[in-house]
């Protein structure tokens, strides 16, 4: 079948199988590697991505569920308004608190960060460890990366401009 | 872990959803994927056909209907957590849904495909049975009703014909004065598949005399059940008298063993969890006298 | 402390490789694309035991896309079998079963097809044909002589079985005041990264070299690709500059590479496996050890503990891969740290027909811990001493390093004491003790975890003779190489992969405070296995320690050659000259610049002294400190640097719902100079997150018919955010006196005494009921069955 999906604002038409999940279609059709695959049945997070401004799992939605729905990945959580090599804030606070190891977990944090920033701006380290427990890190430990979130939060609120989200 | 093929389409109604189950009898229907999805990636399910009802007009809707709340089948999970008809009239259903998965799967996952997912460990299950929903659901022949309490018969096995689409559940309002609730989960990790769990609805009258008990237990045996309890009208005294009434119930239950948990542990943890669930429910109707 | 007297180690800087992460630009394994890829799917058999009568493969072969299906026949009459470093020429494995299949999930077929979701249709259309065989699950059992082999022509399930004899055991148990014996068992589990193992192998027929990319953290890995597959050592050609997801030993990969190696020179095509979770979890080659101990300890009235006899069971799997090893390592710290002076030390390896164990972080030394920690609290609960006390009495005290114990392994430095005392200091332990007592007050149990744990650094394979006098391996080396180019600019080059640790931003340190440069300046690469030194990759807890000396020399070598030329420039005997940031300064207060200097080595020979060659390049192959010899009287030098941790955490659990919490955690670390801060504080928050995970959740359960129960994450339970605490971190330095800036691994901190820590508390909870939980992981049914129990029998 034929598919059209658009994603971080650009349209992408393909003729897919069914099956192929949004996970699948990112990476293999659309090119774009940030979004990881690491267990294909919903549990590790690694495959987050945001749907209509939620996180949601890419291995569990068909790429045919996602047509007609704004899809953003890792790649643009840079926003529009940033130059290429610059930092979000919440990618800013991930390096500087060294909140990741791998690596491989690090776009799916970083987009439940961004969700839970969005609707929580000052979240307690209670609410952070809530919005990161369906991602699953290996490497971290999480401490560091709870930190990344509590001082991503801090700058953001600090910051002197409207929100648009990071 | 890559599924076996199969097609897909997406009715514009029911009725045309309907007929897509009718000419093929191993089709699926896919609400959030929550559920459906792993099972097509490890192929444990293997149909030919996946209808998708998400955009189908009408399945997504949570209405007044006067004596119950009408949820629609296609209500995400997240949604319903936020909706102010399901925290006023169905409390238990609101305390319930902060259980269930992750946010990121809340977005997805949906009323109706929990129910017809059928885990014996599912909050949403449990608080259909306890608070005795009505299963509305359509074939080509037309609507059937089915009482949540007789629709679970086993592990993610339901009374569902393989030809008909739940599309939406009454959920029956209080009717009484006061309305107490409790819910309580045990879980290895938070958000895990309940080891056990409790829900308890009480509606007292004016009076605090205890109209209407009902309590249901989950993620013990093969599916959610009411668990029959006799409490005394006396507010008072149903409060002693609860932890030997709970116990006599769970006699009729048969506990699942499995690697996470003996049968033993469950049975002791839910009937502490149904006494915790009631001891809510008796403290919020008690609250509300004073 | 020592960290005010570096520029650049020890001090707050960014890990430059998480840059690229954070952006989602990580080259993992499954990014690589290849316009002419195949894809690998595995067909598994699902018997724990059986002989494969018959493989048809025909409908799969017809399928539109199949390119081919091989089976391990076909493989076995072609390659040569795996290496295994023990004596057990009978023990073959290859990437496929061969006549037999060993256990629930065992690889097959491997289908190749033109996606991977072909290549699992077509895997279903293959037609086994099997007649079960009696299996055996249980290691006790496979001791027996009737068990079934796993390997008939090996005739037992047995691979090593060698006793140990360090001091005078039987002497010191007759004049001890007392004994007591018991048993625990370590659970199989491991670390599962979240990125499966995945390669890709391509083979340039051209130019005869065969090419491979993989998610991999393995000593020696292109050696043996190229020795199963029958090629030069220069035909195989490893890219080290594959971002690995993960691997905390586990991903060896080596079955792996050596299929799709096959499978590339087969078809003439890229081939690419990426195991998906099924793959991964039932027959990835990726389970750790599950052993049972079986401990006897001699102590005297005071405390002091004389002697301890251990015997250590091992349920190795289908094929021996490094568990048998994972035996051997912890015999270099097998006294814990305690000054205990005799051992006598069984390790016994057996197969069974479960899925194969490999390296998991720390190589044996977590369980182990685990044992010895046991014991200690056993011993204070029989002397109803203190158990901080008791320890105290019996660690090994500052002024007594360097120490050699029973094994033959000498602890380098150390100050367990001091830390101790920070870690009672920083977790207020009255306040502590305070809290545990009102929590079981207000109905809960609660109890206070204690584990005093050595993590062995450097790396050394000296457990290899150790335990296979065949096997005489004592080199276990690491490289570096620096350039400074022509524009001045500084690039060292280091020959492993990493999966998360920072090696990068480590060299760059290292580099940055020898030529007092600023290590962001410095670009780290990693070239191809042929382009390479030889190195021993990232295992053992090593690098900081080999690939920090290797670099630091490699760069103390440029320095000299910068000195001496300065010295030749500024007509100065090198040893009046001073060495700052870069530049060279003569007594009198003239200088030469590090531009003056580049410019003369790339351009100007005329201006070197006499002989020297140009440019400025250096680089250091380096010996483990402290390595090199061969055992001798079963004892020798281990690892050499060792690291300490102390943990103290607090438990509470209802008595019904018997689901343990931890309200407080406090780690005591020691890895004498740190490098990078962040780095180590991570490395140890995620080795508690592991540990917490053994000691709980994780476990690799068969059923009795030798099906594997947890066979993806719906059933495999890893710690998430809500599972692992906020946890303090306490600090000390005992600088190693075995390195240049007495730096000492950290790779493994944390895993190592958290399991011993948590199962501490628990057992403190429930202390006053006659109840001990001896198995990891302790289940919250089973916490609850055993109170309930007790408190049933006591009525």
């Amino acid at each position: 079948m034929n598919i059209t999906l658009d994603i971080n604002g650009k349209a992408t038409t393909a003729s897919i199988e069914p099956r192929l999940t949004l996970l699948d279609f990112l990476r293999d059709v659309a090119g774009l590697k940030g979004t990881h695959a690491g267990c294909e049945h919903g549990v590790c997070g690694a495959c987050t991505v945001l749907l209509d401004g939620d996180a949601v799992r890419s291995c569990l939605v068909l790429a045919a569920q996602a047509e007609g729905s704004h899809i953003t990945t890792i790649e643009a959580v840079d926003g529009a308004d940033r130059q290429p090599g610059e930092l979000s804030i919440i990618q800013d606070a991930f390096c500087e608190t060294h909140g990741l190891q791998c690596g491989y977990c690090t776009p799916g944090m970083v987009l439940a960060a961004k969700t839970l920033l969005q609707h929580t701006p000052a979240p307690s380290r209670e609410d952070v460890r809530e919005a990161i427990s369906g991602n699953i890190c290996r490497c971290t430990g999480y401490v560091q990366i709870v930190d990344a979130i509590m001082l991503a939060a801090e700058r953001l609120q600090g910051r002197n401009q409207p929100a648009d989200g990071a | 872990m890559k599924a076996a093929p199969f097609d897909y389409i997406r009715p514009d109604t029911l009725d045309d959803a309907c007929a897509c189950l009718a000419s093929h009898p191993d089709a699926r229907i896919i609400a959030g994927g929550q559920s459906l999805v792993p099972m097509l990636a490890m192929r444990l399910a293997r149909p030919s056909l996946v209808i998708d009802i998400a955009h189908i007009d009408g399945l997504s809707a949570i209405r007044d209907d006067g004596d119950a709340l009408v949820i629609g089948t296609m209500v995400r999970q997240a949604a319903a957590l936020s909706d102010p008809l399901i925290a006023t009239h169905l409390p238990l259903l609101a305390k319930a849904l902060t259980h269930v998965g992750h946010p990121p799967t809340r977005s997805r996952g949906t009323v109706g495909g929990s129910l017809v997912h059928a885990d014996p460990s599912a909050e949403i299950p449990l608080v259909a049975v306890a608070l005795g929903a009505c299963l509305r659901m359509r074939d080509s022949d037309g609507d059937i009703d089915f009482d949540a309490a007789d629709f679970f018969i086993g592990p993610m096995l339901t009374l569902i014909p393989p030809t008909a689409c739940l599309y939406e559940i009454r959920f029956p309002k209080p009717k009484a004065a006061y309305v107490g609730t409790g819910f309580h989960e045990i879980a290895t990790r938070r958000s895990d598949y309940a080891l056990a769990a409790a829900g308890a609805h009480i509606e007292a009258d004016a009076h605090g005399r205890v109209q209407d008990i009902r309590l249901a237990i989950g993620g013990v045996s093969d599916f959610p059940q009411r668990l029959p309890i006799d409490l005394p009208t006396d507010l008072a005294k149903s409060k002693s008298s609860l932890a030997a009434a709970i116990d006599t119930a769970l006699d009729t239950v048969d506990f699942v063993e499995d690697m996470h948990a003996s049968a033993s542990y469950r049975r002791r943890v839910v009937a502490e969890l149904a006494g915790r669930a009631i001891s809510d429910a008796l403290n919020e109707i008690t609250a509300g006298l004073a | 402390m020592s960290d005010q007297k570096y520029k650049f180690l020890s001090q707050p800087r960014r890990v430059v490789e998480d840059r690229r992460f954070v952006v989602g630009k990580g080259r993992y394994i499954a990014d690589y694309d290849h316009a002419d890829m195949a894809h690998v799917a595995l067909l598994a058999c699902h018997l724990p035991a059986a002989t494969i009568d018959d493989i048809d493969t025909s409908a799969a072969l017809a399928m539109p896309g199949v390119i081919d299906v091989v089976t391990g026949a076909e493989l076995a009459a072609a390659i040569g079998p795996l290496m295994n470093g023990l004596d057990t020429p009978n023990v073959r494995r290859y990437p496929l079963a061969v006549g037999q299949v060993r256990y629930a999930g065992e690889w097959v077929c491997a289908v190749i097809a033109e996606s991977r979701a072909v290549a699992e249709d077509a895997a279903e259309k293959i037609r086994l044909q099997t007649t079960a065989l009696p299996f055996v699950l249980d290691s006790e059992q496979a001791l027996q002589e009737d068990s079934p082999p796993v390997h008939p022509d090996h005739q037992s399930n047995v691979l090593l079985d060698k006793q140990f004899v360090w001091g005078s055991v039987d002497d010191d148990f007759a004049k001890a005041d007392h004994q007591l014996s018991f048993s625990v068992v370590w659970g199989r589990n491991s670390t599962v990264p979240i990125e499966t193992f995945g390669v890709v192998a391509e083979w340039n027929v051209w130019e005869q070299i065969l090419d491979i990319r993989a998610s991999v953290q393995m000593p020696k890995y292109a050696d043996q690709i190229a020795r199963a597959l029958g090629l030069a050592g220069n035909q195989v050609r490893v890219h080290y500059d594959i971002d690995v997801g993960g691997s905390y030993g586990v991903k060896r990969g080596i079955k792996h590479a050596v299929l799709t190696g096959y499978l590339a020179r087969k078809l003439h095509r890229p081939v690419r496996l990426i195991e998906d979770r099924l793959e991964n979890m039932r027959a990835g080659d990726a389970h750790g050890p599950e052993r049972k101990f079986d401990i006897s300890v001699a102590f005297d009235q005071d405390g002091t503990v004389r002697s301890m006899k251990m015997r250590a069971l091992d349920n190795a799997g289908a094929y021996a891969g490094r568990a048998p090893f994972q035996l051997g390592k912890p015999i270099g710290a097998i006294v814990g740290p305690y000054r205990i002076g005799s051992v006598a030390y069984q390790a016994i390896s057996v197969t069974t027909n479960k899925a194969v164990q490999e390296a998991v972080r720390g190589f044996g030394q977590a369980p182990t811990n685990y044992a010895i920690e046991t014991a200690i609290d056993r011993v204070a609960a029989y002397l109803q001493m203190d158990r901080l006390a008791l320890r105290q009495h019996n660690l090994i005290r500052a002024d007594e390093f360097p120490y050699l114990i029973p094994s033959g392994s000498t602890y380098d430095s150390g100050d367990y004491h001091q830390v101790i005392d920070k870690v009672l200091a920083a977790a207020e332990y009255p306040k502590l003790v305070a809290r545990c007592a009102e929590l079981r007050n207000s109905g809960m149990m609660a109890g206070i975890g204690i584990a005093a744990c050595l993590e062995p650094s450097g790396g050394n394979s000296s457990f290899e003779p150790l335990l296979n006098e065949n096997n005489q391996t004592t080199t276990w080396m690491e490289s570096c190489q620096i350039n400074i180019d022509a524009l001045g600019t500084v690039i060292a080059r280091i020959h492993t992969t990493s999966s998360g640790q920072g090696h990068e931003t480590l060299v760059s340190t290292v580099i940055g405070e020898v030529l007092e440069i600023e290590p962001d300046s410095i670009r780290v690469t990693r070239p191809n296995s042929l382009e390479s030194l030889p190195g021993n990759s990232p295992v053992g807890s090593r690098m900081a320690i080999m690939l920090g000396g290797a670099a630091a020399r490699a760069a103390e070598k440029l320095k000299h050659k910068i000195i001496t030329i300065a010295a030749h420039q500024l007509q100065c005997d090198a040893a009046t000259l001073r060495y700052q940031g870069g530049t060279t300064y003569a007594a009198d207060g003239r200088s030469f610049s590090w531009d003056d200097v580049v410019e003369l080595a790339h351009r100007q020979i005329h201006g070197l002294p006499d002989g020297m060659d140009p440019g400025l390049a250096s680089f250091d192959i380096m010996q483990v400190p402290t390595g090199g010899a061969l055992p001798k009287d079963d004892k020798v030098q281990m690892y050499p640097c060792y690291s300490f941790e102390f943990h103290l955490v607090l438990v509470a659990f209802d008595p019904v719902i018997g689901k343990p919490e931890i309200h407080a955690y406090t780690i005591g670390h020691d890895c004498g100079t740190v490098i990078n801060p962040a780095i180590v504080s991570g490395m140890t928050y995620g080795g508690i997150a592991h540990g917490i995970g053994a000691a709980l959740l994780e476990e690799f359960a068969y059923d009795e018919s030798g099906q594997l129960m947890t066979q993806s994450f719906l059933d495999y339970l890893m710690p998430s955010s809500h599972e692992v605490p906020d946890i303090q971190l306490v600090k000390h330095c005992t600088p190693s006196p075995h390195t240049v800036f007495g730096q000492k691994g950290s790779g493994e901190s944390g895993y190592l005494g958290a399991p011993a820590a948590i199962s501490s508390a628990i057992n403190h909870a429930v202390s006053g009921m006659d109840i001990h939980f001896t198995s990891l992981p302790i289940r919250m049914s089973v916490i609850s069955d055993a109170i309930a129990n007790a408190n049933r029998s006591d009525k």
